[in-house]
C-alpha cells in the first residue's frame, strides 16, 4: 500500500520563523525572522531549539489552544538524535512523536499526522521541522568557520522553523491524499551533490502517485519538490522524460525559490524547512494555485557511511492539497 | 533506468567545475603568501639580525597567529572558499583549520569538546607530515650522509 485518501483532514494555521539570509531573499513576509544565528541563545542548536519553541508556542498562542488540546505533537530536524526536537519538545505536555527522515521529514510527519488523525478520539495536532545552517554545517560538514571550496551542486541549508496545525475542524487548505516513498538508491556517492541523489526518489515516488490516484501531472496546478536545487531540478525533470515520457511543466523546486541568485548559495536551499518555508509563505498564498503536489525529498545519508564509501539512498513522500473556495 | 545509465545522465547535466581557473587562482594567492613570507624572512635577517633558521621559525608563527585571528574574526571563511586551495595548502590553512574547530567546539567543554574535536581536520595534515618527514630524514642521512 503506497498511496492513502484522507477525508477529513485539513491544515489550520501555520507560523514561520526565518533566518537571517532567508529574510534578505525573495520571500519577504515571513511570521518572525531572527537577525542573527543564536537567537539570543549560547549555542546554534540551542538556537535552534528556541526556534521550534517560538513556533509552538506562537501556534498555541494565536489559536487559543492549551497544551491538553492539542493530541500530538510530531517534529524532526537535521541534528543528531534529532536533539533539537527531543529538547523543544520537553516544554509540553504533549504526546510528542520524533521523526527523522533527513529533508522529508516534515512531509512524512504531515502524513504520520493526518493518519493519527484517522482514528476517532484525536482531533489535532501539530506538525513541525526545523533546521539551521550552522548546526547542519557542523553536523555533515565542516566547523561553521571553516571556509572549504565546494562545488557547485553543494546546497546550503536553510534557517528556519515552520509548523502547522493538522486537524479536523474544516479549512482552507485540505490534506487530499498521499503516497508513502520506497527508498531508491541510484549509486551516487557524492554527499555534495544531493540533487542527483534525491532526484529518482521523487520520480519515482511522483510517478507512483500518479498511478495509485489514476492522474496525470497536468491534474496539479504545480508540483513542488523539497530540495532538489538547480542541478537536481534539470537532472528530474530530464529522468521523468527519459524514463516515463513525461515533459514536466508546472514543476517548481523549493530549493530555488527561497534565495537571491546573489547571494552565494550554491544550488540552492536545503533542509527539511525549504519545502515548508516555500509551502507556506509562498504557494499557499498564491490563488492560481488551488491543487498542489509536494514531494518532500530526503538524502538518508550520515557522514559515517558517506565516509565508508557506500552508495547513498534517498526518499521522497508525496501530499496532495486541495484550497477549498 | 539502471544505475550506469543514471550516472550519465547525471554527468551529461552536472556543471563542471573549472579546474583551470581554480589552479590559476590557487597557485597567485598561494605565491603571493610565499612572497610576502619572504620579504618578512628578509626584513628579519637584515633589520633583526636573525640566522636563516631563526626567521622561518618566526615567519611560520607570523602565518599561523594571522590565520588564526582572521578565522576568528569571522571573515577569513569567505576569503578561504574563494582562494580554492591557495590559502588552504600554506601554513594559513592549517591554523584556520585549528582555529575553526576550535570555535567550534569550545561550547562542549575543554576536555570532551575543545580539546577532542582541536585537530579535527588538521589530524591527518600532521600524521601524515610526521610520517613523511620521517622517511625523508631518513633518505636524506642515507643519500647525504
Amino acid at each position: 500500500m503506497d498511496s492513502i485518501k484522507f477525508s477529513n483532514v485539513f491544515l489550520n494555521d501555520s507560523f514561520t520563523v526565518a533566518g537571517p539570509l532567508e529574510k534578505e531573499g525573495q520571500i519577504k513576509d515571513y511570521n518572525l525572522v531572527m537577525d542573527d544565528y543564536y537567537y539570543n541563545e549560547p549555542t546554534f542548536e540551542q538556537a535552534e531549539i528556541k526556534m521550534q519553541r517560538v513556533v509552538i508556542d506562537n501556534l498555541l498562542l494565536r489559536n487559543k489552544y492549551l497544551d491538553s488540546d492539542i493530541d500530538y505533537l510530531l517534529s524532526g530536524d537535521l541534528s543528531n538524535q534529532i536533539g533539537v526536537s527531543n529538547y523543544a519538545a520537553k516544554s509540553y505536555r504533549i504526546p510528542y512523536l520524533g521523526v527523522y527522515s533527513a529533508c522529508a521529514t516534515f512531509v512524512e510527519s504531515l502524513i504520520l499526522g493526518a493518519r493519527l488523525l484517522d482514528g476517532k478520539t484525536a482531533r489535532r495536532a501539530i506538525v513541525i521541522a526545523s533546521s539551521h545552517n550552522l548546526t547542519a554545517e557542523k553536523q555533515f560538514r565542516f566547523p561553521v568557520e571553516y571556509g572549504a571550496p565546494k562545488p557547485k551542486t553543494t546546497t546550503f541549508t536553510a534557517t528556519g522553523s515552520v509548523g502547522t496545525i493538522l486537524s479536523k475542524d474544516q479549512a482552507k487548505v485540505k490534506m487530499e491524499g498521499a503516497t508513502v516513498g520506497t527508498v531508491i538508491d541510484k549509486g551516487m556517492k557524492d554527499a555534495t551533490h544531493m540533487g542527483a541523489v534525491m532526484a529518482p526518489a521523487a520520480a519515482e515516488t511522483l510517478i507512483q502517485h500518479l498511478t495509485d490516484f489514476n492522474r496525470t501531472v497536468d491534474y496539479y496546478d504545480v508540483i513542488v519538490t523539497g530540495d532538489l536545487g538547480s542541478v537536481g531540478t534539470d537532472i528530474f525533470q530530464e529522468y521523468l522524460k527519459r524514463t516515463h515520457g513525461i515533459n514536466i511543466k508546472n514543476h517548481m523546486d523549493a530549493a530555488t525559490e527561497i534565495y537571491l541568485e546573489t547571494q552565494e548559495v550554491y544550488a540552492g536551499a536545503s533542509g527539511p524547512i525549504a519545502l515548508p518555508l516555500v509551502l507556506f509563505n509562498k504557494v499557499l498564498k498564491n490563488n492560481r494555485f488551488r491543487k498542489i503536489l509536494i514531494i518532500g525529498t530526503g538524502s538518508l545519508h550520515s557522514p559515517t557511511l558517506v565516509n565508508q564509501k557506500i552508495t547513498i539512498p534517498a526518499i521522497a513522500h508525496a501530499v496532495s492539497l486541495e484550497v477549498l473556495k | 533506468m539502471n544505475q550506469d545509465e543514471y550516472k550519465k545522465l547525471v554527468d551529461e547535466i552536472t556543471p563542471k567545475e573549472n579546474k583551470l581557473k581554480n589552479a590559476i587562482v590557487a597557485f597567485f594567492i598561494g605565491g603571493l603568501i610565499g612572497f610576502v613570507g619572504q620579504v618578512v624572512v628578509t626584513i628579519l635577517m637584515t633589520s633583526f639580525e636573525m640566522e636563516n633558521v631563526e626567521a622561518y621559525t618566526w615567519l611560520c608563527i607570523f602565518i599561523i597567529l594571522f590565520g588564526s585571528v582572521c578565522t576568528a574574526l569571522g571573515f577569513f571563511d569567505n576569503l578561504v572558499t574563494k582562494a580554492k586551495a591557495g590559502l588552504i595548502v600554506p601554513t594559513t590553512g592549517f591554523a584556520h583549520s585549528i582555529t575553526s574547530a576550535a570555535l567550534d567546539y569550545k561550547k562542549e567543554g575543554m576536555i570532551t569538546g575543545l580539546g577532542a574535536n582541536f585537530f579535527k581536520l588538521a589530524g591527518s595534515v600532521l600524521l601524515y607530515g610526521i610520517i613523511a618527514a620521517f622517511f625523508l630524514s631518513i633518505l636524506g642521512v642515507m643519500i647525504y650522509g
